[in-house]
Parts: structure tokens; sequence; C-alpha cells
């Protein structure tokens, strides 16, 4: 039952080499068979294993595969290991799940393009790393997948290499990341270091354990630092502030990679990181504190930035930085099964929401801009129904999925255990957030399926719905937009109308027990009023509504005169959120020339003057010259080497006699 | 009557003699001639040596030394011979093309 765990990233894996390696002879049709079905059957084997592992008792559930040991380097021993639990199994399915969809929609997308084998074998490789950054059980394995999405991400963002603004995207994503990088490696060494092992069966339960016996107290300063490194890497991998100014350049690799990559999947990595970490991070409360600050920052400007951008996978992109935002939220108040059931629910509406807007820029043959859009709805009514399907998720209007998730967040953080003050400041910055994402996420629908057409001619002749191998995967993300929030309703309502239980918390319950634990020990049990969860509850959603009204008014109703006067109006704010808070020229004079000038002073000064000058042409230099004066006394005369050879006679006598 | 020391300072005298004959001469000839005064000179002193020590081994040695020494100066003066056809010339202090 165990045995076949190894195989969900292994097929993957040969799909990649067979994609990578023979793909320019196999010919289309094969890439794509081999491209799809290799996903398809991991996603089989992953169902197969969920199944079995939500069919055992809910303290057994965990499947371990030891393959083989990797290092033993005297107390170091890592092995290649999977295991699937709750956690990793809801990643798995997600994971899998996603990725076959976006693989079949692929086909239609890269329909056109030459190298589409180069294409899937990356898309293939990329599963394979993210599978074993999910399955993976202990922190090097993680760390090989981690570094494995990272390499493909960079591959598929520079996928059309040959112009320079997506080389250059690519290269942005893979330097950022690598700063994060560093940190992830340093937090795993001071786990390393703190409990010898990086096995998570070892970790976790030792953590416990010394807690309860006193020999790690609560908030120590070296869980603190483990915890804030790893969440290091995760604002790197998961764009948060401070390292989130890859993701909207991300943009720049095809659609498909967008949805799946920097959408659902690989920027989910660092959420899913933490929730695995839960306990070390539920020990060190000012870590947390941090992170809920960070993401609640990264959660609201993300999505103000949102508000004015025009290229439509723009605005999604910041859209997905501030939804990670929320996931760091949940996870970042502790409400570990939060963070991962919006990192679900976000993964079908997000990845809907990125897919339509692929056969949208399909449709107009490639024009990205929304300026030029408007009114399509009538001409590719599928994509309009199934990204408003998306957008009403994103909005958190019930019961579309991210209703159910966004708002367990916003009341976990009210309910903040460790700091309740700080939380509720979090979960007034989260509302506000969710208004004002309702707010632009409507200002797209309106602006590219409302109005009146603003393209060229030739533009709108040429506007088609996509194929069916496109339409089908967008019906199936809308459903599960509509549907995912369901596994997790919450108690209240579930209890409202009859028994409905919260599928997703309970499942996960085995996973976070240890932490939940520890925080009712340390924080006490909370009590809350029901009513004061409707209250909340009924907020969330007329902000959103309130938001979903501003946009119908500004785009719609007024849309000849509003938009422009108030930009005019307040034209500073306008600049300054246009133009994304000028972060990246920030970054640019702060960081970027800095280091530019430390690196040429490195070059010209230290390397190139003292290590190649001074160092090595140095000593080339004295020999030289010190061999050019002593070859003078060999001046060809017998007498004078006669001469010297007496004076060295003397000088050895002088020795011996005196 | 002739002691040890006598014998060390008459050797010392003749080798002396033949190394500032070696440095200051320029005729090739006359560099040869000393090299064998300074040769000859290390020759008087192991026989003055084995005499006194009542030991046969060194007087061996120089008869060793004078074989060696004559098949030296049957070269050296090959040479020589060799030089002066070429360029009608033993200065020494003429040749010094053998340098760096």
């Amino acid at each position: 039952m165990e045995g076949y765990l190894f195989l969900i990233p292994l097929i993957p894996f040969i799909g990649f080499l067979i994609n990578g390696l023979l793909g320019q002879k196999i010919g289309r049709s094969a890439v794509y068979c081999i491209g799809c079905s290799s996903i398809g059957l991991a996603f089989l084997f992953s169902v197969l294993a969920v199944y079995q592992l939500a069919c055992s008792p809910a303290e057994d559930r965990l499947f371990v595969q030891s393959l083989w040991s990797w290092i033993t380097v005297g107390n170091l021993n890592i092995d290649v290991s999977l295991m699937m639990d709750p956690l990793s199994a809801v990643m798995i399915l997600v994971v899998t799940g996603v990725s076959f969809v976006i693989h079949i929609y692929s086909i239609g997308y890269m329909a056109h393009d030459e190298s589409y084998w180069r294409f899937f074998s990356y898309l293939n490789m990329f599963v394979f790393f993210m599978i074993m950054l999910v399955l993976g059980s202990n922190y090097l394995v993680m760390f090989v997948g981690w570094e494995g999405v990272g390499l493909a991400s960079y591959l598929l963002i520079g996928f059309w290499y040959k112009e320079n603004v997506n080389a250059d995207a690519g290269k942005k994503a893979f330097i950022v990341n690598r700063i994060g990088d560093f940190g992830f490696l340093l937090g795993m060494f001071l786990i390393f270091i703190t409990f010898g092992s990086l096995s998570y069966f070892d970790v976790f339960p030792k953590a416990v354990h010394m807690y309860e016996h006193g020999l790690l107290a609560m908030n120590s300063p070296v869980m603190v630092a483990i915890c804030l490194l790893l969440f290091l890497g995760a604002t790197g991998k998961s764009a948060q502030i401070p390292l989130f100014v890859w993701l909207p350049d991300a943009m720049a690799g095809p659609t498909p990679v967008s949805a799946l990559i920097h959408a659902a999947t690989m920027v989910t990595a660092g959420v899913y990181m933490v929730a695995r970490t839960n306990i070390l991070f539920t020990l060190a409360p000012t870590a947390l504190l941090v992170m809920v600050l960070m993401s609640a920052a990264t959660a609201f400007i993300a999505a103000t930035i949102g508000i004015l951008q025009n290229d439509i996978k723009r605005v999604l992109a910041y859209s997905t930085v501030s939804q990670l935002g929320y996931m760091f939220i949940g996870v970042s108040v502790a409400a570990y099964g939060a963070g991962i059931f919006h990192l679900m629910t976000h993964a079908f509406f997000k990845a809907c929401l990125f897919l339509c807007s692929g056969t949208v820029i399909h449709a107009m043959s490639g024009d990205q801009d929304m300026r030029s859009m408007g009114g399509l709805w009538k001409k590719i009514p599928i994509t309009y129904v199934t990204m408003l399907f998306a957008t009403i998720a994103i909005s958190g209007i019930p019961p579309f999925a991210g209703f159910f998730s966004k708002d367990e967040i916003l009341w976990k953080a009210f309910t903040f255990p460790y700091y309740p003050v700080v939380g509720k400041i979090v979960w007034f910055i989260g509302v506000l957030a969710a208004g004002i994402t309702a707010f632009y996420m409507f200002r797209l629908i309106f602006m590219t399926f409302h109005g009146k057409f603003r393209g060229t001619e030739e533009q709108a002749r040429h506007v088609h719905e996509s194929p069916f191998t496109m339409t089908g995967p967008l019906m199936v993300l809308a459903f599960g937009a509509l549907c995912g929030g369901w596994l997790g309703i919450p108690h209240l309502i579930g209890n409202y109308f009859g028994h409905i239980p919260n599928i997703l918390e309970n499942f996960f319950e085995p996973v976070f027990a240890n932490s939940h634990e520890i925080i009712g020990a340390y924080a006490g049990v909370q009590h809350h009023s029901t009513v004061l969860e409707w209250v909340l509850m009924a907020g969330s959603v007329a902000v959103a509504i309130g938001g979903i009204s501003l946009a119908y008014y500004i785009y719609i109703r007024r849309v000849d005169v509003l938009p422009k006067r108030l930009a005019e109006t307040y034209s500073i704010y306008h600049k300054l959120v246009y133009n994304k808070y000028f972060v990246d020229e920030i970054y640019y004079y702060v960081v970027v020339l800095p280091f530019y000038y430390l690196s040429m002073f490195f070059w010209k000064v230290v390397d190139a003057f003292c290590i190649d000058g001074v160092g090595v042409n140095g000593q080339a230099w004295l020999v030289q010259r010190g061999s050019g004066a002593l070859r003078l006394v060999q001046n060809g005369y017998v007498q004078t080497y006669g001469v010297f050879m007496l004076l060295g006679l003397v000088v050895m006598l002088w020795f011996f006699i005196v | 009557m002739a002691t040890l020391t006598h014998y060390i300072v008459l050797s010392s005298i003749l080798f002396g003699l033949g190394a500032i004959g070696f440095c200051t001469r320029r005729n090739a000839l006359i560099l040869f001639m000393s090299i064998e005064l300074m040769l000859n000179a290390a020759n008087l002193l192991l026989l003055a040596f084995s005499n006194f020590m009542a030991d046969m081994a060194g007087q061996v040695m120089v008869l060793f030394i004078f074989a060696v020494a004559a098949a030296e100066v049957a070269v050296g003066l090959a040479i020589l011979i060799v030089l002066f056809r070429h360029v009608q010339e033993v200065d020494i202090s003429k040749f010094n093309v053998l340098k760096w």
C-alpha cells in the first residue's frame, strides 16, 4: 500500500526525460500524449494513495517509503524518503490535479509554438520537483524540490528567451529566490544544530519533547531565528514583502506557466513549508508576529497596486501576491489548516483566472492590455462565465470557494491567540484588502468583457472562442472555484444547516494536533460568541459587495468620466500606485546599485588589482627582476668563476675553522 | 728535520701560488699550469699525511690522481689546440661568449 508512493514523482520524471531528450523527433501528438498522460498517471496514483490514507484510521494516517540512504556523514543521516500524511495528501492532490488540467490546456495554448516539446519537458520537470518538495520526508529532500521548482520556474519564465525582457525576468526571479534560499539553508543548518537531524520524524517530536521537559522555552531565541530564516526562504519562493518583486515580472512566461507555477503551486510552497514546520513556528510567537505583520502588509500593498494595472496578467500577478499574503496571515496566526485551505481554493480560482486570461489573450491575438479590450463576453462566453465564477470566488462571495477560506483566515486572525490586539489590526487590514480585491477583480471583468470594444478592427475580426482543450480545463477549474470551499465549511454555518462537518479541518487534525495543544496550554482556550463570528462574516461579505459595487459604478456607469477624473484629483496617489510604489526603483538604487558597485570593487580592485596584479603577476615580476640582476654575475669569463669558487672555499674554511 | 708543519706550509704556498696564477694570468696555458700546481699541492699534502700516519692508502690515492690528472690535461690541451686553430688566440679574457 505504501510501496507505490515513489511512482508519483517517478512518472513525471520519466515524461521529462522522454520529452526532453527525444521530444524533437517523436512529433507533436506523442509529446502531448507523454506530457499529459505522465501527469495524469501521477494524479491517479495520488488519488489512490490519498484514498487509502483517508480510509485508514485517523491516527495511522501516515505512509512512509524510504528509497535509499543518500548522505551518511558523522551523525548526519539523510535518506531519500517519501511520506504522505493529510497535509501532503491535500497538497499532492492540488499539485497533480491542477497540473494535469493545465497540461491539457497547454496543448491548445502551445499549438502554434515551435518549441512545444521543450515546454512540455520543462512542465514535467516542474511537476516532478514539486512532488518531491511536497512528499519529501526531510528538509533536504524538500530543499531539492524547492531548488528544482525554482529552476523550472526560471526556465519557463524565460521560455521565449529570444526577447531580452523575458530572459531578464527569468534571471530576476532566480536571483531574488536565491536570497530567500540562503535563508532557508541557514534555517536548515540551525535546525540540524539544534535537533541533530533534518528528518521531520526526528525534529518535530523532539521539539515537542524538549518543550514539554523545559529544555526549550517558548519563544527561545534559537527557535525565533530558525523560524525567521525559514520565513525568509518562504518570502522568496512565495513572493512576500520584501522579496515579492520577481512575481509580477514572471508573467513574461507563457500563461499556463503563470497559472501553474506562479499562481497555483510553486508560489504556495512557502505556505506548505510553514504548515509542515508548524510545531517550530508555534514555539516562536515573536517570529509569528513578524510574519503576520509582513504578510498583512503584503496582502494590502499588492492589492492596492492591482487597482491600477492595465496588463491583464499583471493584475492577476499582484492579486496572487496579495492572496499569498492571505495564506501567510493564515499560517502565521497559527491557523495552519486555514492557510492550506486558502492555498487549495486559491489554486482553483487563480489557475482558472490565469487560464481565462490566457484564452482572452489568445482571442486578442496576443494583446494583454485591458484598455484595448471590452465587450468580449458575447464572443467568448465560456471564458466569460468561467472567469466570472473565479472572480466571484476570489472576491469572497458565498457560496464560492474563496469566501470560506478567506473568512476562516480572517476569523482566525481576529482571534490570534498570541497577540490578540495585533490580530484585530490584521483582521482589519485583511478585510480592507478583501474589499480592494473585489474592486480590482471586477474592474478587470468590466474592462475586459463589458462596455465597448476598444481594440483595432483586425483584432475585432479575429476574436474567437478557444478550442475545447482550452475551455474544458476552464470549466473544471471553475467547478473547483465554486465547490472547493465546501470541504471546509466553518462550524458556525455547518451547525446552522444541520451537521455538515468541516471535512478539511478534521482531516488535518492529526498533523496540527501538537501545535493546537501547545497553543491551548500556553494562551488558554478561547471562547468567542457566535454572534460576533456572524457579524464579522457578514461584514467581510458586505465589504466585498461594496468593492464590487464601486467597480460597477466607476467602470460601467460612469466609465467615460470617473476613472479619468479620479486619476486627476488624486494624481499623487495615482502616480504612486500606478508605478507600484516605486519598489523596483527603490530596490534598484538601494540594493542593486550598491551591490553593483561592490561587485565592481571586488572585480577591479580586489580581483584584478590585488589578486591578479599584486599576487600572481607581482610574484612573477619579482622573480624576473631578481634573476635579471643575478644573471649579471654569470659574465662568461672563466676567471671570474674561479674567483667565486675561491671565495666559496674561503667561506667554507672560515666556517670549519672558526 | 722536516716536520708535518713544513709540508703543510709548503703545500699551502704552492696552492696559493696556483690560485693567484689562475685568477690573474691571461694565457690559457699558464692557467692550466696553475691548476696543475694546485692539484699537486693537494698531492703533496696527501703524501705527507700518508707518510706521517704510516698509511699507504694516501700514496696509492696520489698515484690514481696522477693518472686522472694526466688524462685531464690531455683533454684540456686538446681543447686549447682546437681553440687556437680556430681563432689564433689563447688569451682567456677574449672568450666570454658562453654566458646567459
